[in-house]
């Protein structure tokens, strides 16, 4: 146990600073979800809700999370697979998962230069104003969140190696999440059938907790779905990789570049 | 003559080489499903911020995703050819570098009106948009005005792929600076006066614009200056970015760093 734990610390402190030292996860991470909340500052401000800028500046902040984790995840096994370190992932006496976890939630830790980043422009721009409703359920939400995304971003990583354009498909899937988990939208607005995705979806919880917390409700309920769902991925995610692992191994593709 | 060939042909060559994502498998996910996406998400937002009407966002969005294929496109022609190595090839032949660099750009132009319809084709599917039999023509010569501007703009960009090292960088980051600046989702008079400025010296700003009135039911005449205006600035962009090419590459020569990644 504390071997795994180890592990894990170590593991996700230098995927947090690889990423950070990377040009592309800081534009993703931390310029990219500025501009996503000046646009939506002004949609609000300009339109009938004025008094939604924490609402956008927050749910700007998860956009650049769930980003993070889909670039970052998705792609993570095929990064090794270039750089030619896959073979010692797997080669490694340590399960795979205990590896490849530290990097998940790495890639959905580099999304909370998101929330600072898009609060902190928000409150030095639009004079956003940052007084949390409930600051240490808040304080608990955030990270419920970054874990639950980088356990859906287990399932990314496991399932998208079996996909040989996995790149195209996280540039697909960057919009509609961002849509259907309610992220800068109600989801009352949108059509019926998208109700049922969003609620398998880490962020529509991981959303609704921090807001709740920030602005005022009952953020425990949201908390809780969001780490109930953050488990059943992490089950999901250890059977796919076992799947991918034992496939890549009869194949012999493990290497295949 | 064989300027036209080093036009016509290289540039489709080069496209073919250079762009995995002519492959279905990736330009469906890509270039249409992403910036279809894209049109839904901004319109959604209008809808709950109650801005504008469905129609305001159809027609900012499929515009403004004609510059994803201008922008990206010249950005990957000049990184990708340093990238596989090739450059050093390309600028030692004596061909006509006019021909070499704007044949590299129609297809990326092109393409950027072939996503551009599909944004407009997927709002009217999708949303409360429709345009009249008679609008058709005149927005599809305003997409192609500014695929062309985005296109020129993204060859100036592209031409610092001579020099830099991480153009890609600056690419992703143009495409967020029309987004914001360029009227695309917020009405350009509710920007401040000193975003409005640099939007109006930026593509897009008047093809969306002239777009919008098109949908409101102006003629090609009402709009006649915004697509001028569209057109002068990509001309002033291509030959910013023509001579940016020009003075990298002879640069690039006498300073040997080419090749350098």
């Amino acid at each position: 146990m504390r071997h795994a734990l180890r592990l894990f610390w170590t593991g996700w402190l230098f995927n947090v600073k690889n990423l950070t030292m990377s040009g592309f996860f800081m534009l993703n991470a931390a310029i990219l979800p500025i501009f996503y909340a000046t646009i939506a500052y002004y949609m609000f401000r300009t339109g009938a809700r004025p008094g939604s800028l924490l609402y956008a500046s927050l749910g700007a902040g998860m956009m650049g999370i769930w980003s993070s984790t889909l670039f970052g995840s998705g792609g993570l096994i095929q990064w090794q697979r270039w750089q030619g370190t896959l073979e010692y992932v797997i080669g490694v006496p340590t399960p795979l998962i205990l590896v490849v976890l530290p990097m998940t939630i790495a890639t959905a830790s580099i999304g909370l230069y998101s929330v600072g980043a898009t609060l902190a422009w928000g409150w030095l721009i639009f004079d956003l104003p940052l007084h949390l409703a409930h600051p240490v359920w808040f304080a608990v939400a955030l990270p419920a969140a970054v874990l639950s995304l980088g356990l859906l971003g287990l399932v990314l990583a496991s399932t998208f190696v079996l996909l040989r354009n996995a790149n195209s498909l996280s540039n697909l899937l960057e919009y509609p999440v961002w849509l259907v988990t309610g992220l800068l939208v109600g989801l009352s607005l949108l059509p019926g059938w998208t109700r049922p995705i969003s609620w398998v979806l880490a962020p529509t919880w991981g959303i609704r907790g921090i807001r709740e917390a920030a602005i005022g409700g009952d953020p425990v309920l949201a908390i809780a779905i969001c780490l109930g769902l953050g488990l059943i991925y992490l089950v999901i995610g250890h059977y796919t990789l076992r799947y991918f692992e034992r496939l890549a191994r009869e194949r012999a593709t493990l290497a295949l570049a | 003559m064989n300027s036209v060939r080093v036009f016509f042909i290289g540039g489709y060559l080069a496209y073919r080489a250079l762009f995995n994502w002519i492959h279905w498998s990736i330009y469906v996910p890509t270039m249409l499903g992403g910036p279809m996406f894209q049109v839904l998400f901004f319109a959604y937002i209008g809808r709950y911020a109650k801005l504008r009407s469905d129609e305001f966002f159809v027609v900012g969005n499929a515009v403004a995703i004609s510059a994803v294929g201008g922008i990206f496109g010249m950005a990957m022609t000049i990184g990708g050819e340093r990238w596989t190595q090739t450059l050093s090839s390309i600028l030692v032949t004596p061909a006509n570098r006019l021909a070499l660099f704007l044949g590299r750009a129609l297809p990326n132009l092109v393409n950027g009106v072939i996503v551009s319809v599909f944004g407009f084709a997927a709002g009217w599917l999708l949303l409360d948009f429709s345009l009249k039999p008679i609008e058709i023509p005149v927005i599809a010569l305003i997409v192609i005005v500014t695929s062309f501007a985005c296109t020129a703009f993204g060859t100036m960009i592209g031409a610092f792929g001579l020099r830099g090292r991480d153009v890609f960088f600056f690419a992703n980051l143009v495409i967020f600076v029309f987004l914001l600046f360029c009227g695309v989702n917020v009405p350009l008079d509710a920007l401040p006066g000193w975003m409005q400025a640099i939007g109006r010296v930026l593509p897009l700003t008047h093809g969306i614009e002239a777009a919008r009135q098109i949908a409101e039911g102006a003629t090609l005449g009402d709009v006649s200056g915004l697509v001028w205006t569209e057109a002068g600035l990509g001309a002033c962009y291509a030959a910013l970015g023509y001579a940016l090419l020009r003075y990298f590459e002879i640069d690039g020569r006498r300073r040997a760093t080419l090749e350098t990644i």
